[in-house]
């Protein structure tokens, strides 16, 4: 395996979805290459920050004006519906 | 493993439940179904539009959409995945509309090979992440993500922020499952190469030990 072949094989053996021997080759070269050592563990690294540090959380009282605006919209829509049947 | 399967059998059981009892007018039902993922929801259009007036809206209308057109829902994939489908759709609409001069599609640069090839390999520390304060690392993150191009950000954030499967996130997007992956392989590389600038190591490279 060379390092193009590993990074084809990046995204399923991160994922867990990688063969048995496909995932010996990749592990034999990861043995020798430094760089593709550094790149698989930091890509891991990567996903882990972003899974972590969920950004863009709805704040509560946000949460309940857009629950209540979403409501209102849907009886108005029903109510329409309604009359014109 | 038993137990799991069953809680997940019941949660798309009641999930089903809510989606008949909406249907037939009962707008308590929908009302759980909108607090089920409005959080999701919220997430999911705030990192594809990147402005919070845009993701609020989507969010309203994509729940909206969806009660007008329950009837069309036919229950063969789950009621989220439709949902996130509708809420997407409305996301990038909203996009093309502040990015009047450009296209914005699911498939946008795609032909880019903008970080297939890594060229940043210098580690990074233990824990990269507390070299900053909190709401420091939140603009960083921000920042870094919102450079990517749309398709392999949405991509990047059902995958690997929402913890969708690849499966699930090709029906959402209505792409295969290669063009998943290899969105979501480019996404992963071109985020890493980007944050190796706040995160690698001082030492790292410079033959010290």
């Amino acid at each position: 395996m060379n390092c193009k072949d590993f990074l084809k094989e990046l995204t399923d053996y991160l994922d867990g979805t990688i063969s048995v021997n496909v995932r010996a080759e990749l592990e034999e070269h990861l043995i020798w290459c430094r760089d593709c050592h550094v790149v698989m563990n930091t890509t891991k690294k990567t996903i882990e920050i972003y899974r972590d540090n969920r950004l863009y959380e709805l704040p509560e009282q946000l949460r309940s004006q857009l629950q209540q605006a979403i409501m209102n919209k849907c009886k108005a829509s029903k109510q329409t519906r309604k009359s014109s049947s | 493993m038993e137990t799991i399967q069953k809680k997940v059998g019941e949660d798309v059981n009641s999930e089903l439940a809510l989606v008949q009892a909406a249907k037939k007018g009962d707008l308590e039902a929908f009302s759980e179904l909108v607090k089920r993922y409005d959080r999701n929801i919220f997430r999911i259009a705030q990192h594809i539009t990147h402005n919070e007036e845009d993701a609020q809206d989507v969010v309203q209308d994509a729940f909206l959409k969806a009660y007008q057109n329950l009837e069309q829902f036919q229950g063969n994939s789950k009621f989220y995945t439709w949902l996130v489908r509708i809420a997407v759709n409305e996301a990038l609409m909203k996009l093309r509309r502040r990015r009047s001069d450009k296209t914005v599609s699911i498939d946008e640069d795609v032909e880019t090979e903008e970080g297939s090839m890594p060229r940043e390999v210098a580690d990074w520390g233990p824990n990269p992440e507390q070299l900053y304060g909190q709401s420091e690392l939140g603009d960083i993150l921000k920042k870094t993500i919102q450079g990517l191009p749309p398709g392999f950000r949405t991509v990047f954030v059902l995958r690997d922020v929402e913890g969708l499967s690849t499966e699930e996130t090709a029906e959402m997007l209505g792409l295969s499952i290669p063009a998943v992956k290899s969105r979501l392989l480019r996404a992963r590389l071109q985020l890493r190469e980007r944050l190796a600038k706040y995160f690698k190591s001082k030492r790292s490279g410079d033959g010290q030990p």
